[in-house]
């Protein structure tokens, strides 16, 4: 806890500096950003980029608790989302919203699925398989919405919406009861990791490979679920992002907002610990949507708080490894 | 449909990759996992098209480049080799803090977002080698390139040469193979970690260079677009051998530039974009499967 606190303060340190070099007064433009993220405007915003930022943290984390990275979330966001709109689009109210909703998470736990096989029965390296099956999947979804699935009615690259009945209720601007969902998913993950043999037998992988096979660890199989799960939850978080506002899906909408690396950074930083993602992926969507506040109020340009993320897991990764190091003199 | 022009544009495609493999393959023979080629490369190209720009010669720009990558990998060398920080987190985290610090300062140096491009920016300009010009397919296939795709095939064979016929080389491949016994022979396993990582981030600034001023002359948000990630995928496939990466670039190189061939006929961009990374997957199943069928028949 003390190692996050320091890195922090280095990370915001070198941020003034930044922030001083390009003229602006840094603590106007700090202060900005919690403003920005927390004030009464702008907790909405934080919401709406929060519950995405999440879910996809929670997704990652869950085969990192393991050990195992996976790299191809946008691959299976993507899917996930488009899958939602196809089965969306077809059906309508309550069952077509849970029918839409299972659909994304569907595909993207057998995509997911998929690539753990890639390593389990070809070989090839997980972090491989997942980062490059991720392409195609981005690609397809693109291909959909420019000619099978396109909007008639558009010229920009994005699905036609979703029926008036098919889409989650929202609760302010931005913010649908997909946040309730969200929460769950980590409140499900917190006791499936504290609480269950599933979660124990994760954890000791996690700790130890070799201890973990030699415990009788299937690891091939723990690989496959685990990876069902990520890939699942990171279908169920397009689902939820598409049958929001604006209730379609957009070629790029996804992908631009970097989810999926910020997730991916929240998880590493809480080393997929459930509470400490839930709450480093906060407070990154936090930083984000502050970052705007910030860029209205000192003309600073948002991209900072992208490096301030950045370089705060360089510092953290290279402080637990100076901590490691001391402990156990090689 | 096949053609010399075909060939011509693989060879410009694969470049940036072939570099940025290099240096994965060099760091990973020293025992160094560099997953932050991708935003190396991207730095390297925003340090390329700002150098050219500012001093308005192209070699001033290219030499930018090579700065910028190499500083920039001072980053991965401190924490990781220094401070033992985990190489993968420290990849991921410095790929991201590319995008954003290139996105910062597009805005700040240049006042543009998205893209920058000018007229007057100075971009590589194409070779003609005398004698190969003029012989027919062979020609229009070997020459016209920028000097740096040139220099890429050089950097294979410097690379060949330095790790099998240099003593350089074999203490690189100790240090990656038996830290321990490396050190133990007073060979420092610190110092010539350093030097991979400085130079791997020198190649990926040449691939920058190569991706801004040689393939387009301009520099856009994110434009290395998971060249990087290729490159670590091609280290992988070509077993870290300098001409296996180069193999694997040469096989991404065509997969890119087929895919867009196929376009003309109709094919969606989208699956001919989709295609390199397909052709990537199955390779590594087949070179895989090849390496477990071996390993087998060795046991038995």
């Amino acid at each position: 806890m003390r190692t996050v606190g320091v890195t922090l303060l280095a990370a915001l340190v070198l941020g003034a500096v930044l922030l001083a070099a390009t003229g602006a007064n840094p603590l106007d433009a700090y202060w900005a950003i919690v403003t920005g993220a927390f004030g009464p405007d702008g907790i909405q915003d934080t919401l709406a980029y929060a519950v995405p930022v999440v879910g996809m943290a929670v997704a990652l984390a869950i085969p990192l608790r393991a050990g195992m990275v996976n790299l191809g979330g946008e691959g299976q966001l993507v899917l996930g989302a488009i899958s939602a709109i196809a089965v969306g689009l077809h059906t309508s109210g309550v069952l077509g919203i849970v029918a839409a909703l299972v659909a994304g998470t569907l595909a993207g736990a057998l995509y997911a699925a998929v690539a753990a096989v890639c390593e389990t029965r070809l070989g090839v390296p997980l972090l491989v398989t997942t980062l490059l099956l991720s392409y195609p999947a981005m690609s397809l979804a693109a291909y959909l919405v420019r000619f099978p699935m396109r909007d008639a009615g558009s010229s920009l690259p994005q699905s036609e919406q979703l029926p008036p009945d098919v889409r989650l209720p929202a609760m302010g601007t931005g913010v649908t009861v997909g946040l309730f969902l969200i929460v769950a998913a980590v409140a499900v993950y917190a006791v499936v990791d504290a609480r269950t043999p599933a979660g124990f037998e994760t954890r000791v992988t996690g700790w130890g490979p070799r201890f973990a096979q030699y415990a009788g660890i299937d690891r091939p199989a723990l690989t496959v679920r685990l990876l069902a799960c990520s890939g699942g939850l990171a279908g169920l978080v397009g689902a939820v992002v598409v049958l929001g506002f604006p209730y379609r899906f957009i070629d790029g909408a996804l992908i631009t907002p970097q989810y999926t690396w910020i997730g991916l950074l929240a998880a590493l930083l809480a080393a997929a610990n459930p509470l400490g993602t839930l709450v480093a992926a906060v407070f990154f969507a936090a930083l984000t949507s502050g970052g705007f506040a910030m860029e209205r109020a000192t003309q600073v340009p948002r991209e900072l708080t992208a490096v301030l993320q950045a370089v705060l897991i360089i510092f953290l990764a290279a402080a637990t490894g100076l901590l490691r190091k001391r402990r156990s003199p090689a | 449909m096949i053609d010399a022009a075909l060939f011509s544009s693989a060879l410009g495609a694969l470049t940036p990759i072939l570099f940025a493999a290099l240096a994965g393959a060099l760091c990973q023979r020293a025992g160094v996992f560099n997953i932050s080629l991708e935003g190396t490369m991207l730095v390297g190209a925003f340090a390329g098209v700002a150098g050219s720009w500012y001093t308005g010669s192209v070699w001033l720009g290219v030499l930018t480049a090579v700065l910028a990558g190499t500083a920039y990998s001072v980053i991965l060398a401190v924490a990781h080799v220094s401070l033992g920080g985990d190489a993968i987190v420290l990849g991921v985290a410095i790929n991201l803090l590319a995008v954003g610090l290139t996105s910062f300062l597009i805005r700040t140096v240049f006042g543009t977002r998205g893209t920058f491009s000018d007229p007057a920016l100075r971009g590589l300009e194409s070779v003609h080698i005398p004698g190969i010009a003029d012989i027919p397919f062979v020609g229009e296939v070997l020459s016209g390139h920028s000097v740096l795709v040139y220099a890429s095939w050089l950097a294979v064979v410097l690379l060949a040469v330095l790790l099998y016929r240099h003593p350089w080389g074999l203490r690189l491949r100790g240090i990656g193979e038996r830290p321990e016994a490396a050190a133990s022979l007073g060979v420092s396993v610190t110092r010539y970690r350093y030097g991979v990582i400085l130079a791997g981030g020198a190649l990926c600034g040449l691939a920058g260079a190569q991706l801004a001023l040689g393939n387009v002359t301009l520099f856009s948000e994110n434009m290395t677009a998971g060249r990087g990630w290729i490159a670590v995928v091609a280290v992988m496939l070509g077993r870290a051998l300098p001409y296996g990466v180069l193999a694997a670039a040469v096989l991404f190189g065509l997969a890119e530039a087929f895919g867009f061939r196929l376009q003309g006929i109709g094919l969606p961009q989208q699956a001919t974009d989709a295609a390199p990374y397909v052709v990537t997957l199955l390779a590594l199943f087949v070179s895989s499967a090849r390496i477990r069928r071996s390993r087998t028949r060795e046991s038995t």
